[in-house]
This record gives structure tokens, sequence and C-alpha cells, in this order.
């Protein structure tokens, strides 16, 4: 072991851990007893048909490796693989969470700039800010009377508040000297912001995206149960109401992938961004 | 008014004290800078240098006075006055080279990518930095390299005014000798007008062809100006062997050491305060001295 490596030996034991996580699981879910042991009178009471439990992991698993060998089928309205599901979840995700880039990066960047139009904004922000977005669901129905642009809408109302803040509060805080020496160069304004603004307040506004896609992933599971249709949200809720419950955990575990993938992504970025002073 | 190169006249610059008065931090300051001159400015903090620096630098605007550049007047920041600040305000996401060729690709919009390389490296080549060095960060330099760096920045852009506000104030000692030597090894090169701020004496007197020195604040004024004419070039060990260097330095530390306070805070009303021009020593004795 000691030769091994932190990396390594941190490896190790997570895939331990995994084994005995699954071990006590599989071993905890009561088997089902088979029908030559049940007695008559079990028999004749419906003893014998299956009882709806917890599915062990190996079933879990089973049923991942169908899903994933076949994720892009499409045999309906109601059964539809797990890769267009994640797929029509993603769409609405990056749909709602680039429009809110669009416009809370440079409305950010407004408000970083200019002490007037912060404490002018500020009083909206802070009112619409801790708005739970589910709870526009109802108003957007009805306004853009589409259940597909509403999930988009309540995506782009989630995400547009840690970059928007985030963007104002990096673009506020660009060393004066920094800003000093795109004077003394005689820089325009917009040359100014791309080439000194931006890049020094990057690390602020990427971790605002990443915070934002965050919160986008998590919002949208709850915004598909509602609007249904298609999506990985209603695909948990649909096999609730089949009852299938394999399918719903190995479904949960799909969002935790999906959700860990979309970070890491941002964070890669968030590394390429990074300076040290 | 005189016809210098840079010629500042009757320069004020007043803060509200924040009980609804005034701190008058200088006023009335007028001098001149003639064109190749490299001039020292010497005064205790809080007497408004760096004020007019920034004012020279048009980062900021005096209460009162003009600052004229070839005859014309100073409004804003430009190219034409280069900036060596303090703390080398290099852009920290950019190598060292990029820093470089930031400003050379501003000064010069229209060279192609190739000549603002080629420039860039010279200039870092001549403060000592060329390699692989120039493709690091300014984070993983040291703060004599960066220091580097940033008058590499200043010199390549070939401004007509090269303003350095306390360059080497947060180097230590050492860095600080073999940066001198750059600076005016550089310097010797290019015959720039140079304006630098400084409150370390002997570095005044190696690199200045004349210091100003100011009173303490407020009321603020460039009292003396003092003609170093020891001959170039000048080394630090050498410089010190002058028969004059002693007497020049021996007047400057009693200029600040007493005469700065005894000056303090007198308000000189409407009168032009043109620094007195002070000679020491007998320029005319044979040079006893080899120099180089």
């Amino acid at each position: 072991m000691a030769q091994l490596s932190l990396n390594k030996r941190a490896a190790l034991l997570s895939i331990v851990l995994l084994i005995v996580g699954l071990l006590i699981w599989e071993a905890a879910i009561p088997a089902q007893k088979a029908a030559a042991e049940l007695t008559e009178y079990e028999r004749l009471t419906g003893g014998g048909a299956p009882k709806a439990g917890i599915p062990p992991p190996s079933k879990v698993i089973a049923k991942a490796w169908e899903e994933l060998s076949n994720p892009f089928y499409d045999a309906g309205p109601n059964d539809k693989g797990i890769g267009i599901q994640i797929g029509y979840s993603l769409y609405r995700v990056l749909t709602g969470y680039f429009l809110a880039a669009l416009v809370a990066i440079p409305l950010g960047f407004l408000i970083g700039m200019s002490p007037v139009a912060y404490k002018a904004l500020n009083p909206f922000i802070q009112v619409l800010r801790p708005i739970s977005p589910l709870a526009w669901m109802p108003l957007a129905l009805f306004i853009i009377q589409d259940s597909e642009a509403s999930a988009i809408f309540v995506i782009f109302i989630c995400s547009i508040w840690p970059m928007l803040l985030n963007t104002a509060f990096g673009v506020a805080g660009v060393r004066k000297d920094w800003v000093n020496v795109a004077r003394t160069h005689e820089l325009g304004a917009l040359k100014t912001a791309f080439t000194v603004i931006l890049p020094a307040a990057a690390p602020t506004i990427v971790t605002g995206m990443r915070i934002s896609i965050g919160i986008a992933w998590l919002v949208i599971v709850a915004a598909e149960m509602l609007v249904g249709g298609t999506g990985i949200g209603y695909y948990v809720w649909n096999e609730w109401n089949n009852l299938d419950l394999t399918s719903v955990i190995f479904s949960i575990l799909m969002i935790g992938v999906v959700g860990m993938l979309l970070d890491t992504a941002f964070g890669l970025l968030q590394r390429k961004v990074a300076y040290v002073e | 008014m005189s016809k210098s190169f840079l010629s500042i006249e009757g320069l004020t610059q007043r803060y509200p004290d924040g009980t609804g008065g005034e701190t008058t931090v200088f006023e009335n300051a007028s001098f001149g800078v003639e064109k190749g001159e490299f001039v020292c400015i010497l005064g205790h903090s809080g007497c408004g240098k760096s004020t007019i620096m920034n004012i020279l630098a048009g980062l900021a605007e005096p209460t009162s006075g003009v600052v004229k550049m070839d005859g014309i007047e100073v409004s804003g920041p430009s190219l034409d006055r280069g900036v060596v600040f303090q703390n080398y305000s290099l852009l920290p996401w950019l190598t060292a080279l990029r820093n470089v060729t930031f400003g050379v690709a501003a000064r010069n919009p229209d060279w192609s990518k190739e000549q603002v390389l080629e420039q860039s490296r010279k200039y870092l080549e001549m403060v000592g930095l060329k390699g692989d060095v120039v493709n690091r960060k300014p984070s993983q330099l040291s703060g004599g390299m960066r220091q580097r760096v940033s008058i590499a920045r200043a010199f390549a852009n070939h401004p007509q005014l090269l303003l350095l506000d306390e360059p080497f104030g947060a180097l230590d000692a050492l860095t600080r000798g073999t940066i001198q030597d750059e600076l005016l090894k550089i310097w010797r090169g290019t015959e720039q007008t140079v304006f630098m701020i400084t409150h370390d004496i002997d570095e005044a007197i190696l690199l200045a062809d004349r210091i100003l020195l100011m009173t303490n604040g407020p009321y603020a004024r460039v009292a003396e100006s003092v003609v170093i004419d020891i001959p170039r070039p000048r080394t630090r060990t050498e410089i010190v062997e002058h028969p004059n260097y002693y007497a020049i330095r021996n007047h400057l530390v009693h200029f600040l050491g007493v005469r700065s306070k005894e000056m303090a805070g007198q308000q000189q009303e409407g009168l032009p305060s043109k620094p007195e021009t002070v000679r020491i020593g007998v320029p005319a004795r044979p040079e006893p001295l080899e120099t180089t």
C-alpha cells in the first residue's frame, strides 16, 4: 500500500466502499419466497404475486446495462431511450441557460461599471432573486401558452441571478491599476472591456456560470415533472407512475452523472480563465 | 512662461478635508523638464509626488494649473506618456511577453504580428529577460523581473515622456541596484525624457540630471532644482568616489531632514514659485577619476 500514490489509494478505497455499499444493499432486500415454499393459505390470499419493493442493485445494474446499450430508441411517447430523455433535458437547460448568459453577462457588466445602475437595479434583483423558479411556472404557462417554452423560461429565470451578480461583482472589483494600464495605452471602451476587464473578471464570472448551471440542472427535473411529455424529470415521474422503481433508481443515478459532467466542464473552464495575482 | 519640452505651470491640488473645508496638497507648482533629461523628484510621503505623477500621466485632473508637453496641453492619458507604476501593473493573465506586446500593439496598430513580437523581445532582452522566462506569467516571476517587464513595456513604446512612479520602491536593495544599472543602460540607448518619483537619495543622484526637491505638505511646493553634473556614464560603485557626490548627498539629506519641514505650510499666495536652481561643487575642477 505504501508505494501507491495518494490518488491510487483513494481510488481503491472508493471502489471498496462502492462494493461494500452494493453488497449491504443487495443483502438488505428481503428475498421473495418461491411458490413451492408457500402454504396453501398464502397461495389462496395471493402471496405468490410479486410484491413491489426496492430493487436490489443487481437489478438496477442489469437495467442500466439494458438502457445504456440502446439509449436512443424511440417506441412512442411513453417509451423513449434514456439518451433521448436526457437529450431533451439538456436541450432545455442549455437553451435557457445561454439565453440567461446572454442577458446576465452584459447587464452584469453594466451594473459592475456603473454605481448608478447598480443602485437602481438592486431592489429589483433582491426581490426577484429569492423567488423559487417553479413559482414562475403558472404565469409562464399562461403568458407563453407553451409548456416547452415555459420550461426553458424557468431555466432562464433561475440561472440568470448567480451569473448577473457574479459578473457585476467581478467587474466592479477589477483592480484600478489594470484599468489605468488600459487608459495609459489609450484603449477604447470596447477594447478595454474585452482585453482588460473581461479577463480580469473572468474567474468570478465563470464561478457564477458554474453555480447557475448546477441550479439549472436541479430545476429542470422538477420543471419536467410539471410540464411532462419528455425529459429526464418526466421520465422519473413516469416510471414512478409505472411503479418501476428499478428505472426510477437508474434515472436518479443518471441525473447525478449528467450533473457531475456539466459541473466538471465548467470546472475545466474555470481553471482555464484562472490567474494568480 | 518657459519653453521647456514639458512645462508644469501653476499646478494646484486641493481636496475636501471632510469637515467642509479644503486641504491644499500643493499649490502653484511650476517647473520644466527638457527633452532627453532625466529628472527625479524627491520629497516626503504626503507631499503630493504621486498626485503630480498622476496629473502628468493624465490619470488625474489638477484643481488648477496646466501641464504642457511640446506646447500642447495635457488632457487625459496618452501613449505619448508611458508610465511605470510602483506595483508593476502587469496583467496577471498574460505572459511577460504578452504584457509587452499588449503595449507595443496598442502603440503601433498598423504593425504586423512579427514586428510587434520582434520589438517586444528586443526590449525584454535589453532588461535581461530572454529565453523561456518571457513565457511565464507575472506570478511566476520575482518582483525584480516583474518590474523589468514593466520597464520593457514602457520603453518599447518609445513614449515622448516616461513617467516612473517609485519603480524600485518594492524591491530589495540588491535587486534595486541591478535594475538601476539596467535602467541607465536602456535610457542611454534611447535618449528618453524621464520623470521619476523616488524617495531614495542615492538612487536619485545616480540616475538624475536634475533633482527637484519638494517641501512637506500641506501647501507643498517644488522648492529647489538641484543640478547633478557628475559626468555620465555613471555606475553605482564609481559615483560615490566623485568629489561632489557627498556634497550633493549632504545637501539633499539636509533638505529632506530639516528644511523641507521648516518650509512646510508656508502659503505663497500668488507668487510664481519656480524652483531655485542649485549647483553644488566645482564642476570646473579637472576630473580626477577615470570614468569608463
